[in-house]
């Protein structure tokens, strides 16, 4: 994946003077964050179901080779394909090579965030076969020529408006005055042009929430049916899931299910919960003729055994991104990552190298909410903490940061040196803010007085008034 | 390609944390895979058969699916043609060879007329039968097969789905062991499809639309 993840500050600054991004980014927090509290608050035991998912995954992970191998041979037993891939080249390779067996033309896809890694459709594209995003979301973005914004919700970045100024510009076979001020109009438009589609697709092309190594099934949790259409039309359903998506058993996966939807958007199941088991049988009526699943490492089980192994425990819901401060104000884009929030700012630095996307991890004020909401209870923040540590390490960041750093280490390691110095400093500063008690400027600190006041330092240090507690507790007894 | 493949698999192998043998591991799986622990189920839907029907109609409503109740297949037909004349649609519907399907008296319905097989898109009135239902979530368990063809569950406007009461079940994991078994082991249909309401989108302004790719009305009728 094409990588801006070190232009965050400029890409920050952006975000937040774009008018139209702001007023989409402020649904977030209004529609999820209410939601998921509501379902979860409905289920007695969702609290010991998180528990569950995260025994499930940790156990899936320690013996993640012989759930692959047993995964594999059930796919193979029902007549499916598996391929293996390393890297996002590989993936990419292999899809282009079935496409090309089926000499295909267009292809519909599924909502997919791995064919987002591995910049399926730009390659296809490349290669004279036409892509086709079926998902709402995906669709509008597809006629942006943007990326996602958000891992479920890939155009929430768009206001309605955008959206049918997109929809004019493309859908020329319409009327031009056609009325489009309401988002049912928009939605069925899209409806009516991609029905077509699904038809004449040659492959279809999905995602998968989990792999049952017990079946061989793959599966996909959605809303909106477009992912079944398209793997149920395409002459051929190509799957392509990271490794880490397998689950052991048809009941582990039922507890998992339970946890996504709710935490994603709220819902206590989402609409379709496909389980999908190799082609089209003898007396099928419809379905695939061929079935083939691509498993992509891609980077992943390097992180095995490392402390970013929890991070393989991610479904992929979202909540971590819908309650992070971080995200409301700035959106997926500015992250320079097709994983944005939290899970990216843990994700993309392991898939990509620290030197890549180190500033990541610090655009985070670790407030915790997405570890509260993880329902694999993936420690995200003490993640971001590692990778903090190792952008320190590695010497990656700004001269600014590592001398001002280093430079408070050295007091800090010196207490009295440093109390001497805050004793001096605190009054001086409490001077500067004068009856106000605000300073508007302060050497050294303008990134922070340049957007808001500085409040100033009232009355003694920490250690003064510790001191004095302690002395009149001394004196009470 | 087999090399790529071993790779993948000694790179997972040599990373892990080691704690446990191989042996060990190979033990351990193998007993998940054959034993398959039941993990926790909530209580919500553990309850007498008649409490679970209500529960199922209950959650099914809320997530947007008309729920209406007969007594036998034979009432049916008639219920299926009130839901086409109700919602103004044309007398004409699809469906697959399910056998309790055929045996309601559609003959009944004269002005109905009824195709069978797949959906090629152009219908508007999709009829299946779901294998089970979860009063849990309001949902239900549709199987591939030519008695139940997976792409009326997609392309048509409206689906209709009739479901035994009997198969109402408490829970996802009792949903599953209504499909067949083989020595103990659920054989999978092609494919599985769990539906919980109408298609519906949140992608333009995370209003919920109805109806995105798939139907736009979901109407169960359950029977018994």
């Amino acid at each position: 994946m094409e990588l801006t993840s070190h232009n965050l500050k400029s890409n920050v600054k952006d975000a937040l003077g774009n008018a139209q991004l702001q007023k989409a980014l402020s649904n977030v927090p209004k529609g999820f964050i209410d939601k998921r509290a509501k379902a979860a608050a409905a289920l007695d035991e969702f609290e010991a179901l998180r528990d569950k998912g995260r025994e499930i995954k940790d156990h899936t992970l320690a013996n993640l080779d012989l759930y692959l191998q047993a995964y594999e041979q059930k796919v193979i037993e029902n007549g499916g394909h598996v391929h293996w891939a390393k890297t996002a080249e590989d993936a990419r390779r292999i899809a282009l090579e079935i496409c090309q067996k089926h000499n295909a033309k267009t292809v519909t896809k599924g909502k997919s965030m791995i064919t987002e890694e591995v910049e399926l459709n730009e390659h296809l594209l490349e290669n004279g076969i036409e892509p086709v995003e079926t998902d709402l979301g995906e669709y509008i973005i597809q006629l942006r020529n943007e990326k996602p914004s958000h891992i479920i919700a890939p155009a929430i970045h768009l206001n309605q408006g955008q959206i049918e100024e997109d929809f004019r510009r493309v859908h020329t076979h319409l009327e031009d005055d056609r009325d489009m001020s309401e988002p049912e109009t928009l939605l069925a438009e899209a409806r009516e042009v991609l029905r077509k589609r699904y038809f004449e697709a040659d492959v279809g092309f999905t995602g998968a929430n989990f792999l049952v190594a017990e079946t061989g099934s793959s599966v996909i949790v959605t809303n909106e049916g477009n992912g079944d259409l398209t793997q149920t039309l395409g002459k051929v359903h190509v799957v392509m899931a990271s490794i880490e998506k397998v689950v052991p058993t048809l009941a582990d996966c039922s507890q998992i299910l339970r946890i996504l939807a709710r935490s994603a958007t709220g819902q206590d199941m989402s609409v379709y919960t496909t389980f999908s088991t190799g082609p089209k049988r003898e007396k099928d009526p419809d379905g695939p003729d061929e079935y083939h699943v691509i498993l992509l490492d891609n980077g992943r089980s390097d992180m095995l055994g490392t402390e970013f192994e929890e991070m393989l425990r991610c479904i992929r819901c979202g909540a971590c991104i819908n309650h992070c401060p971080v995200y409301h104000s700035i959106g997926g884009h500015a992250y320079g990552s097709i994983y944005p929030g939290p899970m990216g700012s843990v994700l993309t630095p392991s898939l990509a190298g620290v030197e890549k996307a180190g500033t990541l991890p610090n655009a985070s004020t670790f407030c915790g909410r997405c570890e509260s909401v993880c329902p694999m209870r993936i420690p995200l923040p003490k993640m971001m903490r590692h990778w903090r540590e190792r952008e320190f390490e590695q010497h990656l960041q700004p001269k600014a940061a590592r001398y001002g750093l280093a430079l408070w280490a050295y007091f800090a390691k010196r207490p009295k040196l440093y109390r001497a110095l805050v004793s001096f400093a605190m009054p001086a500063l409490s001077l500067l803010g004068g009856t106000s008690k605000r300073i508007s400027s302060l050497p050294l600190a303008s990134g922070w007085t340049k957007h808001r006041e500085l409040p100033a330092p009232e009355g003694r240090t920490f250690m003064q008034a510790w001191a004095q507690r302690e002395a009149l507790k001394q004196e009470a007894k | 390609m087999a090399d790529t493949r071993a790779t993948v698999l000694a790179d997972i192998k040599n990373s892990r944390s080691k704690k446990a043998s191989d042996a060990d591991r190979a033990k351990a799986v193998a007993e998940r895979l054959s034993g398959r622990p039941t993990g926790i189920i909530p209580k919500r839907g553990q309850l007498k058969q008649s409490e679970r029907v209500d529960l199922f109609a209950e959650m099914a409503t809320k997530v947007h699916s008309s729920v209406v109740k007969v007594k036998t297949y034979e009432d049916v037909p008639a219920s299926v043609s009130n839901y086409l004349r109700e919602h103004n649609l044309p007398a004409e519907l699809i469906m697959g060879s399910d056998r309790r399907l055929a045996k309601a008296k559609w003959a009944a319905e004269k002005n109905l007329t009824i195709k069978k097989g797949p959906s090629d898109g152009q219908d508007l009135v999709g009829v299946s039968h779901a294998k089970a239902g979860i009063a849990e979530t309001g949902t239900l368990l549709l199987a591939s097969g030519s008695e139940n063809p997976t792409t009326i569950n997609f392309l048509a406007d409206h689906h209709i789905v009739v479901i035994a009461a009997k198969d109402i079940k408490g829970d996802m994991e009792s949903a599953w062991s209504s499909l067949n078994k083989k020595d103990d082991q659920v054989e999978m249909p092609r494919a599985v499809n769990f539906i919980t309401g109408p298609s519906r989108s949140g992608d333009i302004e995370q209003k919920l639309l109805l109806g995105a790719h798939g139907p736009r009305a979901l109407q169960i009728i359950i029977v018994g």
